[in-house]
C-alpha cells in the first residue's frame, strides 16, 4: 500500500518535472526572412474607443478581398496591451501580423528581433512624416515600426490671467504672482510617481538642454544642464509655484483642477483641449488657450507620445503588411485621424486649414512636436523609466538634487546591465 | 491485489472500513482523484516548478553593438537570489550595492512594508471582525439583512474599492473636505501606509466577521447557561468560554487573512502606484514582483520563490505552533479534550 501510494505520488512529480524541463528557452533572432508573402492579416492594437480603425480596415477589406485585415482588439490599459505584445512574441507566434507598439516600446522589440526591420521589400517612405516621429521609431539606425499617430505636450494657460503665455521656464515663474493675487495655484504638470513623471522629468531636462540618455545608451543627467532642468522643478515646489499636492497629480487629477479654475498653467496632451471646451463641469471654457511648453532659453522639448506600427518578424505575409502600413500613412487615411482629434504624423497636414479650423490647437502641436525629444530610446526602457521616477520624485519630495541625479545614473547603468 | 494488507497503527477491534489504497474501493479512489490530482499538478505544480527553474537563469542582456540585438542568458546560480537579498546589482561591469531607482534597492523595505500591512490590517480587522460578528450573533430584527449587507464591501472587488478610496483620498477629495486638513494621503509616507490600512480593513473585516460569527453559531447555548448558572460574569463567559471554543474558527480566519494581506498588490497599485514617502512607502512584495516581470523573468521568478517561501514560513508557524487546524481541534472538543 504505500509503494503504491509512494508511485503514485513520484509519477505526478515526474510528470510535473519533466513539462517544466519541455518548456522551451526563449530564443532570440526573428522568423523567417521571407517578405514577399500576400495573403489575409491581422492588425494588433488597443481598444478602439473612438471607433477609428474599424472604418479603414472595413475600406481596405473592401478593396482587397483576398488580403483581408482581422482586427484584433486589445484591454486599454498600456501595461496589459505590452503584456500581450510580450507574450505571443516569446511564443513566435504567427497569429499576429501587424502591432501597434507605443513609442517607447519600439527599441525593446526591435532588440529582441521581433520586430521586422522596414528596409529592402518593406521600405516605406517617410520624407513626408514628421522628424521626431520617425527618430523615434528607428533603432540601430534602421527604421522598425511606421509612424502611426503622435502626442506632444503643451501648455494651456488661463487667458484671462495671462496676456502673452510665457516663453520661457523663468518668465512663467514671475506670472506666478498673478496667480497668487487671484488665489489660486500657478503651475502643474503630471508628478506623480507613474509614467507621467517620466514625461515630465524628461522635459525639464531636455528643456534646459540637457539629455538623459547619450546616443550610446549611457546616462547623461549628471551633467549641468540636467541639473539645471530638474532643479527648476524642486525650486518651483519649494517656492510653492507648484503645489504641493501635484505631487499626486496624474493627467486627470490636472485637468479637474484646470477645468475648475484652480490652476493658471498645466503641462498635459491635447486631448484636454476638446474636453475643457465642452465639458459641463469646465469654469474656463472660454478663458483658455495653448502655447508650446517653455524651456530654459526658448520654446521647451515636449515629450513625444503616440504609437508606431510595426510588422512582427514571425508573420507570414509581410508583403501584405507592408501594403497595409502604406495604406495607412496615406494623406486620406491621416485626414481621417486628424478628424478624430489624434494628431497625424504626415507633416504637411498641420498646415491644412480644414484641420486648424477643426482643431485649433493644431498649429501649436505641430511646433511642440517639431521640437520633440523622444523619451530615451532603448531596449530597457521598463528599468529606466522606473529609474528617472524614483530618482526625480525623490527629488521633488526633498531629496538632493545632485544626490538624486547621481542615484538615477547609476540605477540607468544598472538597467543596462 | 498482490501486497499484503499491514495494518494501520494504532487501530484494532472490530473490521473497520479502512482507508488504503490495496481495498478495492481504495483503487477506485485513484481513478476517481487521479485526474484531479493530474490538473493540479499541470496548473499549480508546473508553474511552480516551472518558476524556481526559472529563477536559476540569468536575465544579463547584453546588446551586441553591431546588431543592436540582446544577447545574454544563460545558467546563473543563486546570482539571483543574492541579488535581492544583499541588494547587489550590477552596474558597468562591477557589482555594487542598488541604487534608489532600482527595484533591489527597495527589497526589505517592501518587505518591512508587507509585514507592517499584514500585522495591522489582521490586528485590526480581528478586533473589529469579532465586535461584528457578537453583534450579529444576537436575535434581533432584521439581522439576516444585516448579515447579508455586511458582506457588500468583501464582494466589490478590490481594483473598484481601491479607484473609490483613492478618489476618497485626492487631495481635493472627501476625506480632506471633512476633516478641514490637505493631507496628502497619497503621498505623504505615513498617511498613504494609513489610507491603505483603511481601505484594506474596509474591504476585509466583513469577511473575518463571517467567519468568526460561524465559529460563534458552533458554541451551544448550554455551555453559556451553564457559566451564568456557576456565576460566570460577562468578561469571564467572552474569555473562559467564548475565546476558547471559537479559536479553532478564529485561527484559520486570521490565517486565510495573513497570507492574503502578505500578497497585497492590488490596492497599494491602484490607491498609491506602490509609491508614496520617498518613493516606496507602501510597496509590497508582490508590487516588485510585477514591476520585476517587465524588466527580466528569471530575476522576478527568484522574487516569487522568496515571496512564496516567506509565505509558506508564516503558514507553518501557524499550523504547527498556533494551532490553525480547524478538524483536528473540533473533533479534539468534541471528545472533551479542550486543547
Amino acid at each position: 500500500m504505500r509503494t503504491k501510494r509512494l508511485v503514485l505520488t513520484a509519477g505526478i512529480a515526474l510528470v510535473g518535472l519533466a513539462l517544466a524541463g519541455c518548456s522551451s528557452s526563449s530564443g532570440g533572432g526573428g522568423g523567417g526572412t521571407d517578405t514577399s508573402g500576400h495573403g489575409p492579416i491581422t492588425y494588433v492594437q488597443g481598444k478602439d474607443n473612438s471607433n477609428i480603425v474599424r472604418p479603414l480596415v472595413a475600406e481596405w477589406n473592401a478593396a482587397h478581398p483576398k488580403e483581408k485585415v482581422t482586427f484584433k482588439e486589445q484591454s486599454d490599459k498600456a501595461d496589459q496591451q505590452h503584456d500581450d505584445l510580450v507574450q505571443h512574441f516569446q511564443a513566435k507566434s504567427t497569429d499576429y501580423d501587424v502591432v501597434a507598439v507605443d513609442v517607447v516600446w519600439t527599441a525593446e522589440f526591435a532588440a529582441k528581433g521581433w520586430l521586422q526591420p522596414l528596409e529592402g521589400d518593406l521600405k516605406l517612405n517617410t520624407s513626408k512624416l514628421l522628424p521626431a516621429t520617425v527618430a523615434a521609431a528607428t533603432y540601430n539606425d534602421k527604421l522598425y515600426a511606421a509612424p502611426e499617430t503622435s502626442d506632444g505636450g503643451m501648455l494651456y494657460y488661463r487667458t484671462d490671467l495671462v496676456k502673452t503665455p510665457p516663453k520661457t521656464w523663468a518668465d512663467m515663474m514671475k506670472d506666478c504672482s498673478i496667480a497668487k493675487t487671484a488665489g489660486i495655484a500657478c503651475y502643474a504638470g503630471q508628478f506623480d510617481k507613474y509614467e507621467g513623471l517620466t514625461v515630465n522629468a524628461s522635459e525639464a531636462i531636455n528643456g534646459a538642454g540637457g539629455k538623459v540618455l547619450t546616443k550610446d545608451g549611457k546616462p547623461d543627467v549628471t551633467s549641468a544642464k540636467a541639473k539645471e532642468g530638474m532643479q527648476n522643478l524642486v525650486d518651483a515646489f519649494k517656492d510653492g509655484n507648484i503645489p504641493a499636492e501635484a505631487i499626486t497629480y496624474n493627467e486627470e487629477a490636472g485637468r479637474t483642477a484646470f477645468e475648475s479654475g484652480k490652476l493658471m498653467f498645466l503641462r498635459n496632451w491635447p486631448y484636454v483641449y476638446s474636453l475643457a471646451k465642452t465639458d459641463a463641469s469646465s469654469v474656463i471654457k472660454d478663458k483658455f488657450d495653448v502655447a508650446p511648453l517653455p524651456g530654459v532659453d526658448g520654446i521647451g522639448a515636449s515629450t513625444l507620445g503616440g504609437h508606431s506600427w510595426g510588422v512582427s518578424s514571425y508573420s507570414k505575409n509581410k508583403g501584405t503588411a507592408h501594403d497595409f502600413l502604406e495604406f495607412m500613412l496615406t494623406e486620406k487615411t491621416q485626414k481621417f485621424f486628424a478628424s478624430k482629434s489624434l494628431a497625424p504624423v504626415l507633416t504637411s497636414l498641420y498646415d491644412d486649414p480644414e484641420i486648424v479650423k477643426a482643431q485649433p490647437y493644431i498649429p501649436t502641436l505641430k511646433e511642440s512636436i517639431l521640437s520633440a525629444v523622444p523619451r530615451p530610446v532603448t531596449p530597457f526602457y521598463p528599468a529606466v523609466t522606473k529609474a528617472i521616477q524614483d530618482n526625480a520624485y525623490a527629488a521633488l519630495k526633498g531629496t538632493d538634487v545632485d544626490t538624486a541625479l547621481k542615484d538615477m545614473a547609476t540605477a540607468i547603468d544598472s538597467a543596462s546591465s | 491485489m498482490s501486497a499484503v494488507a499491514q495494518a494501520p497503527s494504532g487501530t484494532t477491534g472490530p473490521a473497520r472500513r479502512k482507508g488504503g489504497l490495496n481495498e478495492k474501493h481504495g483503487q477506485w479512489a485513484v481513478w476517481l482523484i487521479g485526474p484531479t490530482l493530474l490538473a493540479l499538478a499541470i496548473v499549480i505544480g508546473y508553474p511552480v516548478v516551472s518558476a524556481v527553474i526559472q529563477s536559476f537563469q540569468s536575465d544579463a542582456q547584453h546588446i551586441d553593438p553591431t546588431t543592436g540585438a540582446l544577447v545574454g542568458g544563460g545558467f546563473a546560480g543563486f546570482e539571483n537570489y543574492l541579488h535581492w537579498i544583499l541588494q547587489q546589482c550590477a552596474a558597468g561591469g562591477k557589482t555594487i550595492a542598488c541604487a534608489p531607482g532600482t527595484l533591489g534597492a527597495s527589497f526589505w523595505t517592501s518587505i518591512g512594508n508587507s509585514l507592517f500591512f499584514t500585522v495591522v490590517t489582521v490586528v485590526l480587522e480581528t478586533v473589529i471582525g469579532f465586535w461584528m460578528a457578537i453583534i450579529m450573533n444576537r436575535a434581533f430584527k432584521g439581522r439576516a439583512l444585516v448579515r447579508a449587507a455586511i458582506l457588500v464591501p468583501w464582494a466589490i472587488p478590490t481594483a473598484v474599492t481601491a479607484k473609490l478610496w483613492y478618489f476618497i483620498f485626492a487631495s481635493a477629495g472627501i476625506v480632506n473636505a471633512v476633516i478641514g486638513a490637505k493631507i496628502l494621503w497619497t503621498s505623504d509616507e505615513w498617511a498613504s501606509r494609513f489610507a491603505i490600512v483603511i481601505a484594506d480593513t474596509w474591504k476585509t473585516t466583513p469577511f473575518m466577521a463571517l467567519l468568526i460569527l460561524a465559529g460563534l453559531q458552533l458554541i451551544p447555548e448550554e455551555v453559556y447557561e451553564a457559566g451564568k448558572m456557576d456565576g460566570a460574569g460577562a468578561f469571564q463567559r467572552f474569555f473562559r468560554i467564548t475565546l476558547p471554543l471559537v479559536r479553532p474558527a478564529l485561527m484559520v480566519a486570521v490565517l486565510f487573512r495573513t497570507l492574503d494581506a502578505l500578497r497585497m498588490y492590488d490596492l497599494p497599485a491602484i490607491l498609491t502606484n506602490c509609491g508614496g514617502g520617498r518613493g516606496d512607502a507602501t510597496t509590497t512584495l508582490s508590487c516588485l514582483v510585477v514591476d520585476q516581470v517587465r524588466q527580466g523573468y528569471s530575476s522576478a521568478s527568484a522574487l516569487s520563490t522568496i515571496t512564496f517561501i516567506l509565505i509558506f514560513v508564516v503558514a507553518f508557524i501557524f499550523v504547527r505552533f498556533l494551532g490553525a487546524n480547524v478538524v483536528q481541534t473540533q473533533a479534539n472538543q468534541q471528545k472533551g479534550i479542550l486543547r
